[in-house]
């Protein structure tokens, strides 16, 4: 993340704020960060002073976290490859179960054809790494002006919709 | 049948624009093949040995004579004039050009036809009862629900990259003619003791390299409840599911590995989250279901009469006679039959169907059987509401268009996926096995004293045709770069639903036939009375097949 200076957010180019800071080894930079759930463990108080974001693996349980999940400015969740999944259904829990308002980011291996779905699991941010057109992939987010079940940004089912 | 609505419209539209602009971005290099992958697939095209497949969706198998012309023409237009049914009652092309594809779903798409997810690691076509709606023991009609589930699984934002693919199948009557117990998850709808309207739920069934009989896990769920459960499992299994292993992703796996109550368990927790929300159903939204699989205008038919005619016809006629007793369905209502045109005569691949054979049912369907028809699992095609007065003229015009073999439910009316001459998974061909076992039993009244079979062939461990739950199964393996075959008895598809065990080592593709007929002549010889194949099986065992079959 801290090489790809532009991301979509919000429905727009914008410029990448965060670093994203995962190996615990190492001093936490001054920078607004994104951290991994040990160092977030590791260094709560301190982080929590200023705006800070948490970095989550799709195999890592929103149960243990959740009660901090309102100190995040941005949760980013981990696509170690487009096919895999998991992220789909977190987004959607940090929304609908947990009621996060803040960014959600979807980071690591994503690819374009994936945002129409991933808004719709309540992902608002995308970081599409360094070789991507970000002006055309934005039009990817509204490949479907509709769908026929419930997703974050749509609470009621076309079922009811329909005359 | 279901008609699109305007939604039904604008959102299969918009699909098709997605793929043309992805299938440009994929041809000007944009889109690496990788990434262009699944895509594809969740559009219905593969990549196969001799050139692209486009699988297009039959949704639970119902079929129109309109939508069959639209096929035909597009088997003319853009491939070599046939067409292929899966085991999963859809329809293959087996040479589109890859151009041309957002075309032709263009073209489906104006007869309410479309290939979403029917491949790919999302929820697939959803499959179901050849005779719904007109089978005497079917409890409730389950088409509505197919609808509601089709609707549900399209273009679902958090499941369309699944741990790997994933089905469903839905059957109205406990003699299970959708094999739902061999699906990832299966539903029987039924009536409780209130006469509410529920499903009991299978999870975990499948075929493929790990065949497992589905489990119970949930004896009655209420009809509202439906997609909000439906939600729950696929969330679990999102979750849950293996991605380090693509042999070990189904869900089948994960309901193994965590055990059916720990699974059961977790998918309860997460229902108790979701059950309340806005998509448990309403009663409007099944009622405007129900209401596009009411019955067709029948007539009233004194039966006795309608078959007093037929009973005549066929006392002058022994081809037809043969063809009544093998290739008819009982229907509910009087005066009325159910038939089955065979797409399993010996010499044509199992399944396949030209384009002029594809315009002729279109035309039997409009002259016979309210301009419907429907796909089987099992590779024929239904047409579900005939007159039994007009059995005997449909039966000519069927003959002569090459769909009429009197073979359904024998020995040579098997279940054959494309095997090595088409697939490129495929370890072994099917197709030439299909066809020395038809060449080899073409002594029709030998093939009906052996009464129903089920003989199923896989080209490989994927399980396309079923070969696990074939009375007799054939799977196509390699060994050393040589196709063998191995052999399976015992396997059963419906309400008994069990698994093959294999005979012993697998034999050359030249043995095949004259295997088939050891194992043929162990039954005959002990056969109690007509006992079926496979309840001759079920007393005897494997051992006096397996005795005969190696025999020094």
């Amino acid at each position: 993340m801290p090489n790809n200076r532009h991301i979509i957010k919000d429905g727009q180019i914008a410029v990448n704020e965060w670093l994203l800071v995962t190996d615990s080894s190492q001093p936490i930079p001054e920078a607004k960060v994104i951290v991994s759930l040990d160092i977030w463990q590791a260094h709560k108080e301190q982080l929590a002073k200023k705006p800070v974001g948490l970095w989550i693996k799709n195999d890592q349980s929103l149960e243990t976290i959740h009660k901090d999940l309102s100190q995040f400015d941005v949760i980013a969740i981990d696509f170690p490859g487009f096919m895999d999944g998991r992220g789909f259904s977190i987004g959607r829990l940090l929304r609908d179960r947990y009621h996060y308002q803040g960014e959600i980011r979807a980071t690591g291996s994503i690819i374009r054809d994936q945002l129409c779905y991933l808004k719709r699991c309540g992902f608002n941010a995308f970081d599409l790494g360094g070789n991507s057109n970000l002006e055309s992939a934005i039009a990817s987010l509204n490949d479907f002006s509709d769908g026929y079940q419930i997703s974050v940004d749509q609470k009621t089912p076309l079922f009811r919709r329909r005359a | 049948m279901y008609q699109y609505d305007q939604y039904d419209h604008q959102i299969i539209g918009e699909r098709i624009t997605q793929f043309r602009n992805q299938t440009e971005r994929y041809l000007a290099g944009e889109l690496k093949d990788e990434e262009f992958l699944p895509l594809r697939l969740q559009n219905g095209l593969y990549i196969q040995r001799l050139a692209p497949m486009l699988r297009i969706n039959v949704p639970y198998g119902m079929i129109n004579s309109t939508q069959l012309r639209r096929l035909a023409r597009i088997t003319r237009d853009y491939d070599k004039g046939y067409a292929h049914v899966s085991t999963r009652q859809n329809f293959q092309l087996n040479w589109p050009n890859l151009a041309e594809v957002p075309n032709i779903l263009a073209e489906l798409a104006e007869v309410e036809m479309h290939a979403t997810q029917s491949s790919g690691n999302c929820i697939r076509n959803t499959t179901s009862d050849q005779f719904a709606g007109i089978a005497v023991d079917e409890e409730v009609d389950p088409r509505p629900y197919c609808e509601i589930i089709r609707q549900w699984s399209s273009f679902h934002p958090e499941f369309a990259f699944l741990p790997r693919k994933f089905k469903i199948a839905v059957t109205g009557s406990d003699n299970d003619r959708a094999a739902t117990l061999v699906h990832d998850i299966g539903l029987r709808v039924l009536k409780n003791a209130d006469g509410e309207i529920g499903f009991r739920v299978f999870v975990g069934g499948g075929l493929g390299r790990t065949p497992v009989i589905g489990t119970l896990i949930r004896d009655f769920l209420p009809e509202k409840d439906l997609l909000t459960y439906l939600d729950a499992i696929l969330r679990i299994y999102n979750l849950f599911g293996r991605r380090d292993n693509k042999y070990k992703a189904r869900i089948k796996i994960l309901v193994k590995a965590m055990g059916i109550e720990a699974f059961a368990n977790k998918v309860e927790a997460e229902w108790e989250h979701l059950k309340n929300d806005e998509s448990q159903l309403t009663q409007q939204e099944i009622e405007r279901c129900q209401s596009f699989f009411t019955t067709p205008a029948y007539e009233t038919i004194d039966d006795q009469q309608a078959q007093s005619l037929v009973d005549q016809q066929a006392s002058d006629n022994l081809a037809f006679q043969k063809w009544l007793t093998r290739n008819l369905f009982q229907h509910k209502t009087p005066g009325y039959s159910a038939v089955i045109l065979s797409l399993k005569s010996t010499g044509i691949a199992p399944g396949d169907i030209t384009e002029r054979q594809l315009d002729i049912i279109a035309d039997l369907a409009d002259k016979y059987s309210f301009g419907e028809a429907r796909t089987t699992h099992d590779q024929n095609i239904v047409l579900a509401d005939v007159r039994k007065s007009e059995l005997f003229s449909l039966w000519q015009e069927a003959r002569a268009a090459g769909f009429a073999t009197p073979n359904i439910g024998t020995l040579t009316d098997l279940i054959c996926c494309p095997g090595g001459d088409f697939c490129s998974l495929a370890n072994a061909k099917s197709i030439p096995v299909a066809e020395a076992i038809q060449r080899r039993f073409d002594d029709i009244d030998y093939v009906y004293d052996l009464g129903d079979i089920d003989l199923n062939i896989s080209g490989c461990m994927n399980a396309c045709g079923h070969h696990h739950v074939g009375h007799i199964g054939i799977l196509g393996v390699d060994k050393k770069g040589e196709e063998f075959y191995q052999i399976q008895l015992g396997g059963n598809a419906n309400k008994n639903a069990a698994l093959g065990k294999v005979l012993g080592p697998a034999f050359s593709r030249e043995q095949m036939p004259h295997v088939i007929s050891t194992i043929l002549n162990v039954f005959v010889e002990k056969r109690q009375g007509d006992e079926m194949f496979i309840d001759t099986y079920n007393r005897i065992g494997i051992f006096p097949f397996k005795e005969r079959v190696y025999a020094k």
